[in-house]
């Protein structure tokens, strides 16, 4: 009985045609780079500063602080850098478009920051759903970033202000 | 290229003995190549943040050296086990305490503790006629649960709240008699809360304890005249000044059941983690009148290790 079924179990894997489209197969896509960008194009979805998560700063303190945009955008990209080479978190970021990620980190940093800029990118819900990321990831992130922050000499009183910003959105960046 | 290959080979030689269609086989090889979205294949690891473990309390539960806090020992996030473990020096005028123990943190949720108490009596000890250098001892077990909340994550305004009990038992029974206690064992229950106020660089702890405890337990617990639980107070305030070093005070109130003058314990604490694993303490504690004995005011020194 196991062996009949065995057999045309095995009958049927047909031998594979030789020019076969694996790719296509498996269903893998190819991923195009938008040639102006080099970013990966994401579904649609509304754009809207309430997606960054928290409400900007005010005044320009804090901006000053961070070295205005432009060490704001050593920071961001830094720690993308650190994240995306940090072995804890490595296969969480594996794959994900880093470009993009340089550049909708930057945003929402110097939004939050009130440096003068839009966040452009998805709502810290949508983007982090389905990562499989956990408490301990979110430790891993905020040590890298506080480790961008200090290659930028940002005074720890401030690093600690602008993490309580972002320490609200644990809820929607863990998922177990 | 070669797991895969691994893979796809092992997917050929198994799948028609257990009678597997191959398109199963055909997504695990895609789930190789593409390991996002497969939340559980990352490698799990400790990593609490620098000091929010915490330091041990006397009696061994995690918090600061005097008080408790809604903390839980070891490095494990919600996913793992952690251990942290502790050795405690306090110099006072006239007597010497000594303490070490051990806790297990799980899931930073549920922490299991212990720990072992020696109070060298010293020259106290002759005095009241127990003997010179006569030692106090006590074993103490604890257990806390984190109830809700996050010290450092969530709404800024939900602390980290924890309950906790303690189980004291005295080595030295016929001393607590001896002054007026009404037992030689104890069971303390406290309430905690904990938060990092970020935007502060500060922390906050506040705890309440239940307690009938003498000198935490080394001289018994109630006594004769006074055998009721009493309300106490925990708290404690801390600046962080890096990832690595905070500077803190805390403030403990003490029942004074055998009318020997027990008071406050007050202490300025200052907490450093060279490394992710280390942290050591130093303290200028002020114990109050210990057995009659005033002015108890001396150093507080403390290593811990913890993964
Ligand atoms: C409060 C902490 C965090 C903040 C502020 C944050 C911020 C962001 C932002 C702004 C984006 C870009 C969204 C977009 O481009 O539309 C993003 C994406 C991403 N984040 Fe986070 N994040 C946090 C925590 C985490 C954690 C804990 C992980 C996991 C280790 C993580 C992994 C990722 C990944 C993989 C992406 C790319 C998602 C995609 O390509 O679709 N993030 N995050």
């Amino acid at each position: 009985m196991l062996l009949t079924a065995t057999l045309s179990l095995l009958l049927m894997q047909q031998a594979p045609s030789e020019n076969v489209d694996w790719d296509a197969e498996f269903g893998v896509e190819e991923v195009e780079r938008d040639p102006a960008t080099g970013e990966i194009p994401v579904e649609p979805y509304e754009q809207n500063n309430e997606n960054a998560g928290a409400k900007p700063f005010t005044g320009d303190d804090m901006a000053e602080t961070f070295g205005g945009r432009d060490g704001i955008r050593q920071i961001a990209e830094r720690f993308v850098e650190i994240n995306f080479a940090d072995p804890r978190i490595q296969g969480i970021f594996a794959g994900h478009d880093e470009v993009r990620l340089r550049r909708t980190i930057f945003e929402q940093f110097c939004y939050i920051l009130n440096a003068g800029c839009d966040y452009t990118g998805r709502d810290m819900k949508s983007s982090h759903e389905g990562l499989g990321s956990r408490k301990a990831d979110l430790n891993a992130i905020v040590e890298n970033l506080q480790q961008a922050m200090r290659e930028q000499d940002v005074p720890f009183a401030a690093q600690n202000r602008f993490l309580s910003k972002l320490a609200p959105m644990s809820r929607d960046v863990i998922n177990r | 290229m070669t797991p895969v290959f691994n893979h796809f080979a092992t997917c050929l030689m198994v799948a028609p003995l257990a009678l597997l269609p191959m398109s199963l086989c055909a997504q695990e090889v895609l789930s190789d190549t593409q390991s996002i979205d497969q939340a559980g294949t990352f490698p799990e690891y400790n990593a609490k943040l620098l000091l929010t473990n915490a330091v041990s309390a006397v009696d061994g539960a995690s918090g600061g050296g005097i008080s408790n806090w809604a903390t839980i020992a070891g490095r494990q996030e919600t996913r793992g086990v952690g251990v942290q473990a502790h050795v405690t020096a306090v110099l006072l005028p006239d007597f010497f305490y000594q303490s070490h123990g051990v806790a297990l943190g799980i899931a930073d949720r549920i922490e299991l503790s212990y720990a072992r108490q020696n109070f060298d009596t010293q020259d106290v000890g002759a005095a009241l006629g127990i003997g010179q250098g006569y030692m106090l001892n006590q074993d103490v077990f604890g257990a806390k649960v984190r109830l809700f909340g996050d010290v450092v994550y969530g709404n800024t305004m939900v602390p980290q709240v924890a309950v906790g009990a303690q189980y004291k038992r005295s080595l030295d029974g016929a001393v607590a008699s001896a002054v007026g206690a009404a037992h030689d064992e104890g069971v303390d229950v406290t309430l905690s809360a904990t938060k990092l106020l970020l935007s502060h660089s500060v922390l906050v702890n506040t705890t309440a304890r239940l307690t009938k405890a003498n000198q935490n337990g080394l001289l018994g617990f109630g006594s004769v005249s006074d055998d009721s639980y009493a309300i106490q107070f925990e708290g404690a305030v801390a600046y962080q000044f890096s990832r690595r070093f905070v500077l803190g005070t805390e403030f403990r109130t003490k029942p004074d059941n055998l009318g020997l003058g027990e008071g406050d314990w007050f202490d300025v604490f200052a907490a450093y983690a060279p490394s992710d694993n280390l942290t050591v303490t130093a303290a200028y504690a002020d114990l109050g009148s210990i057995a009659t004995f005033t002015g108890q005011r001396g150093a507080f020194l403390q290593a811990q290790v913890a993964f």
